[in-house]
């Protein structure tokens, strides 16, 4: 099968899906190319260069940064000029911008958040979640001879190694992009507490269930000698900041110690903090999706477990 | 000023489950129904630019069986001004859905049209970007700010490790909205009544073609390999979280 990878970057850094995108690739390919879309692409190439790159093709946009309309077009014709089997871009925030919407206009094959892949006879097997993550699928593209996914984040570790791949351009021609780029501001960067430097986190979520109910965490993470962080349902109801959330659209944290209380584990919460040293989950639900990545689990109530540990410390 | 609002009524998985016989699905007797959580900030975005403008009207819109007009009722109460439901049977994928959608907005031709980042349930984070695509129309995917000026908008789109990128969107554009962008109103008690009484216009589905993906079996998937459940009462559990702790961080 030959696969073609989109490379993603921002600001002058090819971003690490990019080399998971290129790990993924193997699972399938004799041949992957990594298309590399940008105003200067060619002082991006050298960070796809890696083992189990065949060709690195430059694609020249007026666009420094990413916007929707100049990917879609752009992929559209190198789909168009290199008949790809299987196009792999990132289940990513800029993924999400334009990946649907060319597979749809394309009626090709199309899944995303898949988390495994392989070849099965002549045909394509990936794998993905439902109902919160506690089901897994296979999926199959039946019909299509031309198949679109998108890549949940750190599924693949990055393809490393030096690379001897062949450098191609390919001249696209892109008319108008209707949602343009203007500033980036960072909005989690100005906060009390780095969480990502902790050795200890206390992470609370969801389950605490009311505002007033935190100042108890708080306490408690004061007591152990944790920092106290958050899942993001918690920065959505505006109880807590930005800087203190935890996963993919906050902070990727690995302390020494991960102390889970009252979170279920959405995929987007595990992708930020599943290579902690020691993960401890607490949850009364015994389906919830953050045992799978945790190392010790209880099935318990988090306010009685926050009371005993009060007594201990 | 008139907002398309795509929702759906997402299934919810408890504690237990099975499977259908033939394994492509959960039985639904194990499911419970809902909302989904995206598409109740979608709706009260769409109200607040609504009631800013003084005038016009949001239009909520959902792909399936009669079952969905349960979350399109509770975005009624919200203050949704009237539903369309497109009859449809059976497991769709997103771009199926994103076509059966794709006819209602060109009959209604919304000043914007919202969808939630994601449905909880199947997650795919594609139906709004499928629909714009085959429309043709300008979109932003996860939006936490709206700023709307004359033939556009100026959007936060929210990137990954807590940085956004604004963005200046031509409107009409498709715009799929992020949670935490703002605070969704509960329904009053009289609101839900009043809202069995607005209308949910019922239209059938044209071809709505072949899917992208199929599942051929679901199963539960296998439990992390070196996950140690501590057992016993609460004062047990944190005495070995305590000791756990200590050895770990030491």
């Amino acid at each position: 099968m030959s696969v073609l990878v989109v490379a993603e970057h921002l600001r002058g850094q090819v971003r690490p899906i990019t080399l998971e995108l290129i790990s993924a690739a193997k699972e399938l390919g004799e041949e992957t190319a990594v298309a590399v879309i940008a105003k200067d692409p060619a002082a991006l190439a050298d960070q796809v260069d890696v083992e189990g790159v065949n060709e690195i093709v430059s694609v020249q946009v007026e666009q420094d940064e990413f916007e929707n309309d100049v990917y879609r077009q752009a992929v559209e014709q190198l789909i168009a000029a290199r008949s790809p089997d299987v196009v792999l871009v990132g289940f990513t925030v800029n993924g999400m911008g334009y990946a649907p919407a060319l597979a749809a206009r394309l009626g090709i094959g199309f899944a995303s958040d898949v988390f495994a892949l392989r070849r099965e006879g002549g045909g394509l097997v990936a794998e993905r979640s439902f109902y919160g993550s506690k089901v897994n699928a296979e999926v199959e593209f039946p019909g299509h001879e031309r198949t679109l996914l998108m890549i949940r984040p750190t599924s693949w570790p990055p393809a490393e190694g030096d690379g001897a791949a062949v450098e191609a351009e390919l001249e696209v021609s892109v008319t108008g992009s209707r949602a343009r780029h203007s500033d980036f501001q960072e909005i989690a960067a100005s906060g009390d507490v780095d969480i990502t430097t902790a050795d200890f986190l206390l992470s609370v979520g969801r389950g605490v269930g009311e505002k007033e109910n935190l100042e108890q965490f708080e306490g408690l993470a004061d007591k152990m000698g944790a920092t106290l962080s958050v899942s993001r349902p918690l920065v959505d109801q505006g109880w807590m900041p930005n800087s203190r959330q935890v996963g993919q659209s906050g902070k990727t944290v690995k302390p020494k110690v991960y102390l889970a209380l009252g979170i279920s584990g959405a995929v987007q919460h595990l992708a930020g903090m599943k290579t902690s040293g020691t993960i401890i989950a607490v949850n009364t639900d015994p389906e919830a999706a953050i045992f799978n990545v945790a190392h010790y689990g209880a099935v318990a109530d988090l306010f009685e477990v926050a009371e005993e540990l009060e007594k201990l410390y | 000023m008139k907002v398309l609002v795509c929702v759906k009524q997402v299934a919810v998985l408890g504690d237990e489950v099975e499977f259908t016989d033939d394994e492509r699905d959960v039985d639904p007797d194990y499911l419970d129904f809902a909302l989904n959580e995206w598409d109740s900030y979608a709706t009260e975005e769409a109200l607040r630019l609504v009631e800013a403008a003084g005038s016009g009207e949001v239009v909520v819109v959902s792909v399936g069986d009669e079952d969905m007009e349960d979350g399109m009722r509770r975005c009624l109460a919200m203050g949704a001004d009237r539903g369309i439901r497109v009859e449809a049977e059976g497991r769709l994928d997103p771009i199926q859905v994103a076509r059966a959608l794709a006819e209602v907005v060109q009959s209604e031709s919304p000043d914007l049209v919202f969808a939630g980042v994601q449905s909880s349930d199947s997650v795919q984070a594609a139906t709004g970007n499928a629909l714009a695509g085959l429309l043709d129309l300008p979109s932003v995917a996860v939006v936490t700010k709206i700023d709307l000026g004359d033939g556009k908008a100026t959007v936060n789109r929210e990137l990954e490790g807590g940085l956004v990128d604004v963005v200046e969107v031509d409107t009409p554009a498709v715009i799929t909205i992020q949670t935490g962008i703002n605070e969704p109103r509960y329904a009053t008690l009289r609101a839900i009544k009043q809202a069995e009484e607005k209308e949910i216009d019922m239209r059938q589905a044209g071809d709505l073609g072949e899917p992208g993906s199929r599942v051929r079996k679901m199963f539960v998937p296998p439990k992390g390999e070196g996950a140690e459940m501590l057992d016993g009462g609460a004062a047990e559990v944190a005495q070995r979280i305590k000791e756990i702790v200590q050895e770990k961080t030491a």
